[in-house]
């Protein structure tokens, strides 16, 4: 990742701290703007649920696929959750085809960890026979057009194809077999846990960071909060650093923006 | 499998199991230059499929050494979303996707003019978010589109269509169920204006006679095709104004 | 004999019949036994027997003394390499970039120029064997020092020039910036104010967005005239 024609020149950088030195983004927005969000769920019928995300540019699309399978030897009473993610060669020129790299890992780990921690879907309601058959909810992230902040996007679509989900109802048989009915019910929802991703460019922070921004950024840091405001999960990204001050102000603009999202995009 | 007998999938009058008669199209849906960062791009909606092909190049060779020296080299990759499927499919390339890929890339290098970009790379990239049989076919015809939105210059559009037997019946556009347990398949690519055939293959059983019709009941559906691929490049770049003069330009880029 | 087969300024897209006959095919056009056929998808031209098609899109070729707006990707021994929006990296040696005799004991390539600097070239060498060459000597040539640069698909540079200039100067003129046209497809641009820039920028897209359509000069001149 990072093909080298795609990098910023040293004037646009100039142009771009200039500019956020008043408190101004290249596209006019406002440092703790997000671009325009874009939802929509059920694109997929053959997967139980899906959304297709659009923030400003940047397009991801998830697709939730849940099976019976056995459960992870050390939590035998709870269904599993497995995430990934790809950064489709379609989405950017310096994205290769091939096995998921450091990059994609990341992602997935991270809106993983969002999922998880914020405990969004109740695994244990997931169980069918302990410690033999549980259901396994696969979360498949597929970005298909990288303009920036591919985390905040990603997770937005992975909550938004979790709540989008239906999914075959299982049942316990008297002969102690697992039984599908032929009815379909929605994943057990106890969080619904949502990213906000901002980078720091000299002395600035800016939230929702454009493919610019992500270009000439320092630093990135990425805060997910749980439905009730407390944080849950965090990620620094870049080599650039961070002071104390710059973290807790970080959280607090999260804490905030993600109320936001949370009510306006995912109507929660 | 005991005592489970096949639902018949072609009825008396012709009629298939998604409604439609022996020659019918699935509903075609095509969207051209949605995507920002690829040079070229399409999207295509045919039955339930729904097909994401994106287009970078010409651009630099990489790795440097796989550089040609009289023309541009052409990679193609098909990959089906692990969700697209009624399994959730492995994320990783099946030897299916990558022989798709490879006749994908056979059905379109023949239209491309690579010899007017040598040591460069062109790259078609063709992702399945949703599959319902015939998705090679419907990824060549959008992968045809990209490279015709990326200013990829070519000889000829490539539209692609298979038919199929399906209860003893003939097909056109044989859908996922249609293709499983029908009795052949046959996926065509065929550019229209220069008149040739860029993608065959088959598999199944078809006497001389019934793959006589088959191949030309798949080609016809390519000439079909191609009038919506001609249809959606005119709608992308030209609204038409009053009393059909060009008018406001293009609807995006 | 000649025969055509659709209207000037027609669209057309790949593979379309153009005309047959005694033509000579111009750019985005080839010849296939008697006929002539678009090889892109555009607006189809007639001029003096020459069939060309305008491409709505397409990839930067260089062409010898073409003007160029390129960013310093690599910093080499004797030459920086330097991204111009084609498949083919611009070179430009030392020779190309300074009067001065190069020693490379004393001497560092980096002073000059370093990775991600903008500079306004011109194309001295290229043929498909080898890279492009550039130089920055001369007038106008050199080091961008300030400015923002847009990227516009190179087929429309041409009418973001205007005929003689005219289209161009306009926006010069009406947003106060300086603005440097590459025919690779990059624009730098160059206000006293941020909003002047932001303004240019904004009409540029304009244009590459309306570049087939009549009219576009007045409404380029309303557009500035509303804003400013």
């Amino acid at each position: 990742m990072g093909d080298s024609s795609e990098a910023i020149s040293n004037i646009e950088r100039k142009r771009i701290l200039e500019l956020l030195s008043e408190g101004k983004r290249l596209d006019g927005r406002g440092v703790k703007d997000y671009r325009q969000i874009r939802v929509e769920r059920d694109v997929v019928e053959k997967a139980a649920g899906s959304a297709l995300v659009s923030v400003g540019e940047t397009k991801v699309i998830v697709g939730v696929k849940v099976e019976v399978g056995e459960p992870y030897p050390d939590r035998p009473e709870s269904g599993a959750l497995t995430v990934n993610a790809e950064l489709t060669p379609l989405a950017s020129p310096s994205f290769e085809p091939g096995p998921p790299d450091e990059y994609s890992v990341e992602l997935a780990r991270v809106v993983d960890r969002g999922l998880r921690e914020s405990k969004a879907i109740d695994l244990e309601k997931l169980c069918l026979i302990p410690g033999k058959k549980v259901l396994v909810v696969f979360v498949d992230i597929y970005v298909l057009d990288q303009c920036g902040n591919l985390f905040d996007a990603s997770l937005l679509a992975s909550v938004s194809a979790l709540m989008s989900s239906r999914v075959t109802e299982y049942v316990v048989g008297k002969g102690g077999e697992v039984e599908a009915k032929s009815k379909y019910v929605p994943l057990p929802f106890r969080s619904y846990p949502v990213s906000v991703t901002m980078v720091r460019i000299g002395g600035d922070f800016v939230v929702d960071p454009s493919l610019d921004e992500e270009m000439v950024a320092d630093a990135r840091i990425t805060v997910t909060t749980d439905k009730d405001g407390n944080v849950c999960a965090l990620q620094k990204g870049g080599a650039g650093v961070f002071s104390v001050d710059e973290v807790l102000e970080a959280i607090d603009v999260a804490i905030e923006k993600s109320e936001e999202l949370r009510r306006d995009i995912l109507g929660v | 499998m005991v005592g489970k007998v096949r639902k018949k999938l072609v009825g008396k009058g012709g009629g298939r199991v998604d409604g439609r008669k022996p020659n019918d199209l699935r509903s075609i849906k095509i969207e051209i230059g949605l995507l920002q960062r690829a040079d070229g791009s399409a999207y295509i909606e045919q039955g339930k499929n729904k097909i994401l092909a994106a287009v970078y190049g010409p651009r630099e060779v990489y790795p440097r050494h796989a550089s040609l020296h009289n023309k541009a080299l052409v990679r193609c990759y098909y990959r089906m979303a692990s969700f697209s499927t009624e399994e959730r499919k492995s994320p990783a390339p099946s030897r299916r996707e990558v022989e798709i890929s490879q006749v994908i890339k056979d059905a379109l290098e023949p239209v491309i003019f690579s010899e007017f970009y040598p040591r460069s790379m062109i790259d078609i990239f063709v992702e399945v978010l949703q599959a319902d049989g015939g998705t090679r076919c419907a990824g060549i015809t959008a992968a045809s589109l990209a490279l015709a939105n990326a200013g990829v210059p070519m000889r000829d559009l490539v539209a692609s269509c298979a038919a199929g037997k399906v209860d003893g019946q003939l097909v056109l556009d044989p859908n996922d169920v249609e293709d499983k347990e029908g009795e052949a398949d046959l996926p065509v690519a065929f550019a229209p204006q220069m008149g040739v055939v860029t993608l065959l293959q088959m598999d199944g059983l078809l006497s001389k006679d019934e793959f006589d019709q088959a191949f030309k009941l798949a080609v016809d559906g390519c000439k079909r095709i191609n009038t919506l691929q001609k249809e959606a490049l005119r709608g992308k770049y030209l609204v038409v104004g009053a009393a059909g003069e060009p008018g406001q330009g293009e609807k995006g880029g | 004999m000649v025969l055509l087969f659709v209207e000037s300024r027609q669209w057309v897209i790949p593979g379309d019949l153009l005309a047959k006959g005694e033509y000579a095919a111009g750019e985005n056009v080839y010849k296939d036994g008697e006929g002539f056929y678009a090889s892109k998808v555009g607006l189809v031209d007639f001029e003096n027997r020459v069939i060309q098609v305008i491409a709505v899109h397409g990839c930067y070729l260089p062409s010898v003394n073409d003007l160029v707006v390129g960013k310093v990707l690599k910093v080499g021994l004797s030459e920086w390499v330097v991204d111009i929006n084609s498949p083919y990296k611009g070179i430009l040696f030392v020779s190309g970039a300074s009067g001065r005799p190069f020693d490379s004991r004393r001497d560092e390539l980096r002073d000059i120029l370093d990775v991600g600097d903008v500079i306004i070239a011109k194309v001295l060498e290229f043929d498909r064997t080898l890279d492009p060459r550039l130089t920055i000597k001369g007038r106008g040539l050199g080091k961008a020092e300030s400015g923002y640069v847009v990227k516009m698909t190179p087929t429309k540079i041409p009418r973001l020039i205007g005929k003689k200039g005219s289209m161009i100067e306009l926006v010069k003129n009406r947003t106060g910036c300086q603005i440097t046209v590459g025919q690779n497809g990059y624009i730098l641009v160059i206000g006293k104010k941020v909003e002047d820039e932001v303004l240019a920028v904004e009409v540029i897209r304009m244009i590459e967005r309306d570049a087939h359509t009549s009219g576009l000069t007045n409404r380029v001149g309303e557009f500035i005239g509303k804003r400013k």
